[in-house]
């Protein structure tokens, strides 16, 4: 019954967008308001169908409905609920239907913000975005057909990947990434649509801004917490290993975060125009090579499935969509116009910008080689190899450490002409204090030299950071006699896209020195412990007090238990453990981290062996790690500090109501 | 560059686009050049004990990821000093392997294992990262195997 519900459901989605694609051309080539009236509807009735479909698989989720294929591929009774609940994209044709999910909700987002506005760019828009629904919606009804009927239905099914199941991050990593990647649709439909139209004005390009701004942050959360995921299950200690599929969701990241810089010159100076829009485009066609990159099984990865027949299909709609970015901005960038606001050049905001792109295009390339180099090479070549971390990591630093030094002097510059003079003055004191600071770091023991160079050149980034936050607020509180407080509150109300970015640079900061510190100086110890004789580890006495084992539905978890001490203080017994599931030949370690806001001490579970009374396990000790997700919700919290929309709708009226408060 | 406007006009805007682009040319190919010698002194290769042995001198201080079986008998585990030696083979050669580190729970005799590391010139092998691979039947790398099968050789448990 399901089946045929839910499967009802995807063909209407895939009729509603089919429509909507040709309808909302239409409406923009005739400019006829019926045939956008019926884009708009065919918008909605798109959205809910996916939606309705998805909600119908999580109720045969739930209600163990195995004669559904995907819950007999991925169900099971014995499972708790909350993993029954995720298990919707715990396997590719799940997650594919998850896409069309968020999809479907950006596209009724974007038949609403653009409902009555914007008049020529408006059905390119929902025409464009409409053409991706049908690809996707193609894939659920086609090759990753999650409703098939399966016939005897089985009693009971395996239940999800056992990855999935061994740790609650996994709850919010995937959508996460999804509502990241997804959402990307519509800032590309938006920049196709202002080239189709030849009309790129500033309130367009802040549209394109805002919704570019959502799934980002969607995007960096989604990252963060895989890193997280990947620290607290994983048991190796680390939270970023330059993996393909990791990089596939870094890439996006990378080439979005350039065009919210390139934007503001675009929507200040009217020039970049080219560029920007080709950075819009290119994210969501790197979104698409990331997801094949993770769902056609090429890679071997943490996250990759198992050899699809998605692949294919993929790859061919990433050349079709590649062709038409190509040619759109090759046919069509003329009709936008030059600016007439020249750019400056010097000491200037301006050339920060620049500089800023320059540095996160050679990022994005940087890594674009690393990843599918391997790919490259081994259809010509037809040897295995990948590319090691190392390369990464000797590329990457010098990027970073630039990109640190630009966040530092690019806020204190002005826009148009300035002076060396002037900018030395304003950033004497962020200088020293990057000085200091590495001075200090040198003295305390610090001597490797791209930890340093993060340290010096994050406080640099920092004071910088601090004194463009705080200087007008102390400016006006003087003046007008306000408390600081209220100074701050009222400046920041105003600018709060400007002050959004300056507490999302503070958490990128953040990551940047607790990445580099943990690099440069993490330790492991692999230890074999007998029971009930004290060992002294990386500083701490641990003693080995013998294993358990404990008994869910799902999984057995064979416990080592340690009792740790710090100069001899108990800071308490913990329990790394090895899970066993069902249908899994080997078991998946749950490391036991004590976070801490200098360390981590960390300990992952290599074996036990009962018999002889013994435990192996990797000790280790990661300094810092806490800030890389203090950072993280710091990106987050900035992130929804500019993004969060305006109770004033028209934007039109908000200075004058603001220059009248004065 | 001093602090001039960009806003100057006729050949001289000209003269300075041409000058932006050749910079531009020249600082991506020299990016280019240094990311690809980054990764041709980077790269990590997957290869079974014959591929190791083929090698010869060019498998000392590589990175490489070696799939094979661990030889019955072979396995010596010394938990005092955390120092585990076995041998691997595809049930023809076989390589000397040292690891510093316990076993993971599932390693066993006969089972298939993939580990990284680098060749001594001595001949051993030596590791800091060992994986067990998903099911104990391992079947060695024939002559002629396709790409997808040589690859699943590889595929790990922690890999999944």
């Amino acid at each position: 019954m399901i089946s045929i519900l839910g499967r009802g459901a995807v063909l209407l989605a895939l009729a509603a967008c089919s429509v909507g694609t040709v309808t909302g051309a239409i409406a923009a080539m005739r400019g006829s308001d019926k045939a956008l009236r019926i884009t708009r509807t065919a918008g909605w009735v798109f959205g809910l169908a996916l939606v309705g479909a998805t909600l119908l698989m999580e109720y045969a989720l739930l209600t163990h409905d195995f004669s559904v294929s995907y819950v007999a591929e991925v169900g099971s009774r014995s499972t708790p609920v909350w993993v029954t609940i995720v298990s919707l994209w715990s396997s590719l044709n799940g997650s594919i239907l998850l896409w069309g999910f968020v999809l479907g909700l950006a596209v009724i987002g974007l038949v609403e913000t653009t409902r009555d506005r914007y008049p020529y760019q408006t059905p390119w828009a929902l025409s464009v975005a409409m053409g991706v629904g049908v690809f996707f919606t193609f894939l659920i009804a086609g090759v990753a057909n999650p409703f098939e009927a399966v016939s005897p239905v089985p009693a009971d099914g395996p239940g999800a990947n056992p990855l999935l199941q061994n740790h609650i991050l996994m709850v919010v990593h995937p959508p996460m990434l999804y509502l990241g990647y997804v959402g990307m649709t519509v800032p590309f439909a938006m920049g196709a649509a202002a080239l189709l139209a030849g009309r790129l004005d500033a309130a367009w390009t802040r549209l394109i801004r805002r919704w570019m701004l959502i799934p980002w942050g969607f995007l960096t959360v989604g990252v963060i917490l895989g890193g997280w995921w990947s620290y607290e299950v994983l048991g190796w200690g680390g939270w970023w290993a330059w993996d393909p599929v990791e990089n596939a969701s870094f890439l996006p990241w990378l080439t979005a975060t350039a065009f919210l810089h390139s934007a503001m010159v675009m929507e200040r100076k009217d020039q970049l125009k080219g560029w920007t829009l080709s950075l819009v485009l290119a994210t969501f066609l790197l979104t698409l090579l990331g997801t094949f990159m993770t769902r056609s099984g090429v890679f071997n990865s943490v996250h990759s499935f198992t050899q699809s027949p998605i692949g294919p299909v993929f790859l061919g709609f990433l050349a079709v969509a590649t062709a038409f970015s190509v040619l759109l901005l090759a046919f069509r960038l003329d009709s936008l116009g030059g600016g007439s606001r020249p750019l400056a050049a010097g000491v200037s905001r301006d050339t920060a910008f620049l500089a800023n792109n320059l540095l996160f295009s050679a990022f994005t390339f940087m890594v674009l080689l690393g990843t599918v180099y391997p790919l490259l090479n081994e259809a010509v070549t037809e040897t295995q190899i990948s590319v090691g971390q190392p390369y990464f990591d000797r590329m990457g630093a010098p990027l970073g450490v630039a990109i640190l030094f630009l966040m530092g002097v690019g806020p204190a510059l002005p826009w148009g002409t300035g002076s060396l003079g002037s900018a030395a003055r304003s950033l004497a004191v962020p200088g020293a204090f990057g000085m200091l600071v590495v001075i200090g770091s040198v003295l305390g023991g610090i001597h490797a030299p791209w930890a340093l160079a993060t340290f010096g050149f994050g406080a640099f980034a920092l004071g910088t950071t601090i004194r463009e936050v705080f200087a007008p607020a102390l400016a006006r509180s003087k003046a007008l006699g306000e408390t600081l407080g209220r100074s701050m509150v009222t400046v920041m109300s105003r600018s709060r896209r400007r002050y959004g970015g300056y507490i999302v640079h503070v958490g990128v900061i953040s990551i940047a020195v607790a990445h580099a510190a943990a690099i440069a100086y993490q330790v492991k110890e692999p230890v074999t412990f007998v029971k009930d004789t004290p060992r002294e580890v990386l500083g701490y006495e641990v003693t080995y007090l013998g294993a358990e084992w404990e008994d869910q539905p799902h999984r057995k978890s064979h416990k080592a238990k340690l009792r740790v001490l710090e100069d001899g203080r108990e800071l308490g017994v913990f329990e790394p453990r090895l899970n066993y599931y069902k249908k899994m030949g080997t078991p998946i370690g749950t490391p036991v981290v004590r976070s801490g806001l200098t360390e981590d001490l960390y300990f992952s579970l290599i074996n036990i062996d009962e018999g002889a009374g013994t435990a192996s396990l990797d000790v280790m000790l990661h300094p810092l790690v806490w800030w890389l997700w203090f950072g993280g919700a710091l990106m987050m919290g900035g992130t929804l500090v500019a993004g969060w929309p305006s109770r004033k709708k028209s934007p039109a009226t908000k200075p004058a109501t603001a220059s009248a408060a004065k | 560059m001093t602090s001039t406007p960009a806003a100057a006009t006729g050949s001289n805007a000209g003269g300075r686009r041409v000058f932006l682009v050749v910079a531009l040319l020249v600082a991506a190919s020299a990016l280019g050049f240094v990311a690809f010698g980054n990764i041709g002194e980077n790269l990590v290769y997957y290869w079974d004990v014959g591929q190791l042995h083929d090698a010869g001198d060019k498998a000392v201080g590589a990175t490489i990821r070696l799939g094979g079986v661990v030889k019955e008998g072979s396995v010596d585990w010394q938990p005092d000093d955390n120092h585990l030696e076995f041998i691997v083979t595809d049930g023809d050669r076989e390589v000397p392997v040292e690891c510093s580190g316990a076993p993971p729970q599932m390693f066993r005799e006969g089972i298939g294992v993939v580990v990284e590391g680098t060749m001594t010139s001595g001949g051993v092998f030596t590791s800091e990262r060992l994986m067990v691979k998903h099911s104990n039947e391992y079947k060695a790398p024939e002559e002629g195997m396709s790409a997808d099968d040589r690859k699943e050789l590889y595929r790990t448990v922690e890999d999944l």
